[in-house]
């Protein structure tokens, strides 16, 4: 499926750039720029969610309370969440997708441009408003960021506020999803069949089926806290009838497969930077495909895995436990997959390919973490420690967010036209993979040993091991300044792309000009 | 070409949003099937008449009591626990007195661990079905009459009912 051939048209005589100004920004329906915007939005809240990890790690860098007090801590531990899900790794998966979809299937647009343009815009005002809540009387949501009643409830003025952000960010995830598949379902190229997509559509076609089916449910829970708490409802409410407990499934009805749509357009990336670096075609294609969609399926019936300790039936627990291991295997698929698509290719390491590598070894490890975490009598001691933290860092930093530092550096050329500042891009790597580790791999052992998570203080025995995580954040978090610093010394200049950009690139995204133009492909070209 | 023909993209999303409502009576019904979250059973006279007395056999119920949020109230159970006959009812009293100069209203929260044992656990008549109002500094013995299902599976032998007393002004208000 990678090699192409396109009749390739020009389109230079019709090819009108952007209006000049500020209000190309706001009123730009071109799938480019609303990519770029949905970049630099994931960007700066990359740094905002940063400084306030840093916040954290140097409250725990000692035993006893330092520099913030609990409620400020925990309000930390909420919002830093918060803004790395719905800030930071959505919308950057959504402008890859934007400035890439397109290309990849050989589309002028997406579907629905100005359905577009709205879908990013709502987006600053909702984290405007999320973010604002911490100045409000009473503070921020401190409840972390599964926002659990009763204890949310306590939540001063800013819940309604927190509430509706969430409606807002999900509004516009949602009109994000719809607009993905109704590209790819209508507007792929003549020639261009399901089964020819690259990878990063498929995998980014079914997230966007998760999304539409899992932002809802999200939208409905925290509508019911609303009513819960200003309108005299008791669907959480023991004294009222409800229950609490059910707050938790409703919430993990979403959460679970909120967070392979975490990572399944991750998995997309990496396997388009693969096989460019390996020179080697994807190995098992039509497998990869079948993967990412049972893993898709999985996800909707796992949820209870984050609530074993909740007092369940042996029946429940043996079946959520089995589920749980189950995703494994197609996960497993997709490792043994990229490691055979390295196997015997001619590879060179470029920035995108270390970093992809980077993301298989490990994404495994998170992976291996995950499947401790699913067995039900060894979650009870696990549960709410540093263990489940490390867990999930590992599958999202060196997993998502490599991926997608990947993909940036992998299409960068194509988005400037220039190529990137390769020792820079280097040194990114090198220092982002050896402080990740130093900052989560410690967590295991704390959290092995009992430290729990969310808690501003620890037991003495646990210092060592947190000022080493300490001192890993710091360097993880100033090494990315390093990616700031890339991205605009690309964009600003640097030795001039090909169109094809890497010597093992295929696909109808290199048949464009470097720089991408302002229009591509209308009209549309034929894959044969 | 059309650009937009699936509107199943539009259901969808809508339809999921009804279904997370929808868990909430489907999670109750589950609930009263397995009487997973400890929520106990309530039981007519007729089918309490019908019930086989299981001679041979104790059970041992355990009574406690729990203030929700620092609830201004003292709670408290006449006896602790009792060794009952399965299918005889029996009755006993919780003891509720209000601290406060103001009248208030409690409503109490019935819960059973094991929870298998839950819906083995039926009550005839008990002051959690109903809002409890009390004057200032009022005290006050409310009854619970109850009946342990003969057929409570054997390996259970005891059962603890905890009830939770929560302050409800602020819903009525
Ligand atoms: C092999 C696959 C995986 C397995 C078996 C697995 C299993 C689990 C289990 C059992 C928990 C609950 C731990 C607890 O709270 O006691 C958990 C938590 C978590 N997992 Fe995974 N996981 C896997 C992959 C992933 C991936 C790919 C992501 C996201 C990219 C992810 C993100 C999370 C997050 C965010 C939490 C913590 C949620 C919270 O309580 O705040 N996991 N995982
Ligand atoms: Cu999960």
């Amino acid at each position: 499926m990678n090699a192409y051939s396109v009749d390739h048209i020009h389109d230079d005589h019709h090819d009108h750039g952007p209006p000049p100004g500020l209000m190309r920004w706001v009123t730009t329906t071109n799938h480019k720029d609303i990519g770029t915007l949905y970049l630099w939005f994931s960007l700066i809240m990359f740094f905002i969610g940063g400084f306030m990890a840093l916040i954290i790690r140097t409250e725990l860098f000692q035993p006893g309370l330092q520099i913030v007090d609990p409620h400020f801590f925990n309000q930390m531990t909420t919002m830093h969440a918060l803004v790395m899900i719905f800030g930071v790794v959505m919308p950057a998966f959504v402008g890859l997708a934007n400035w890439m979809l397109p290309m990849m299937v050989g589309a002028p647009d997406m579907a629905l441009p100005r359905m577009n343009n709205w879908s990013f815009w709502i987006l600053p005002f909702g984290f405007a408003m999320m973010l604002s809540t911490l100045f409000m009387e009473g503070g921020g949501p401190a409840s972390g960021w599964t926002i659990y009643p009763p204890l949310v409830l306590q939540t001063g003025d800013a819940l309604p506020f927190l509430i509706f952000s969430i409606h807002i960010l999900g509004v516009s995830s949602i009109m994000g999803a719809i607009n993905i598949v109704a590209t790819i379902m209508n507007m792929r190229a003549p020639g261009m069949t399901y089964m020819k997509m690259p990878l990063f559509v498929w995998t980014w076609f079914i997230t966007a089926y998760l999304l539409i089916a899992v932002m809802p449910v999200l939208a409905g829970a925290v509508t019911m806290l609303l009513t819960d708490k200003f309108f005299g409802t008791s669907f959480f409410d023991a004294a009222g009838g409800g229950d609490p407990v059910m707050f938790q499934h409703i919430f993990w009805f979403f959460g679970h497969p909120e967070v392979y749509i975490l990572i399944l357009p991750a998995f997309g990336i990496v396997s388009e930077i693969i096989p460019t670096f390996s020179r080697k075609k994807l190995f098992g294609y039509s497998s990869m495909v079948y993967a990412t969609a049972s893993i898709a399926f999985l996800s909707f019936i796992v949820w209870a895995h984050h609530m074993f300790t909740v007092g369940m039936p042996l029946a429940g627990a043996l079946f959520f436990m089995f589920t749980t291991m189950l995703i494994a295997v197609p996960t497993g698929v997709k490792v043994f997959n990229w490691v055979s698509t390295m196997w015997r290719g001619a590879m060179t390491f470029e920035t995108p390919m270390l970093f992809a590598i980077g993301f298989v070894i490990m994404f495994t490890i998170g992976g291996f973490s995950g499947l401790m975490l699913a067995m039900t009598p060894i979650d009870f001691q696990y549960h709410d420690t540093y263990f489940v933290v490390a867990h999930f860092h590992y599958v999202l930093v060196p997993g998502a967010i490599f991926a997608i530092i990947a993909g940036v550096y992998y299409w960068i050329p194509k988005w400037t036209g220039n190529m990137y500042d390769e020792k820079l891009g280097k040194a990114h790597f090198w220092l982002s993979t050896i402080f990740v580790n130093v900052l989560f791999f410690p967590m295991h052992f704390v959290g092995l040993a009992g430290m729990p998570r969310r808690i501003p203080d620890y037991a003495v025995q646990f210092t060592d091991f947190n000022q080493i995580a300490t001192i890993g954040a710091f360097g993880f978090g100033f090494a990315q300044i390093l990616l700031l610093v890339v991205v605009i010394k690309c964009i600003r200049g640097g030795a001039k792309a090909t169109d094809q950009v890497w010597e093992g690139a295929h696909g109808l995204e290199w048949s464009v000009a470097s720089p991408a133009p302002y229009h591509t492909f209308s009209p549309q070209p034929v894959v044969k | 070409m059309r650009r937009f023909k699936q509107f199943h993209l539009i259901v969808i999303p809508v339809a999921m949003f009804g279904f997370g409502y929808l868990m909430v009576p489907i999670y109750d019904i589950f609930c009263d099937i397995t009487g997973l979250n400890g929520k106990t059973s309530s039981i007519s006279q007729a089918e309490l008449d019908v019930l086989e007395t299981d001679q041979d056999r104790r059970v041992r119920v355990e009574f406690i009591s729990a203030l929700n949020q620092g609830a201004q109230w003292n709670f408290y159970p006449e006896v602790k626990s009792m060794k009952v006959t399965p299918g005889k009812s029996y009755t006993t009293t919780y003891t509720a007195t209000n601290r406060l100069d103001q009248s208030m209203v409690g409503q109490a929260v019935p819960s059973v661990a094991p929870a298998q044992a839950a819906t083995y656990f039926n009550k005839t008549e008990c002051f959690c079905f109903v809002q409890q109002s009390f004057d200032p500094h009022e005290s006050r013995q409310m009854p619970l009459v109850f009946v342990v299902d003969p057929e409570l599976p054997d390996d259970i032998n005891t059962l603890t009912l905890s009830y939770t007393f929560f302050d409800v002004n602020s819903r009525i208000n």
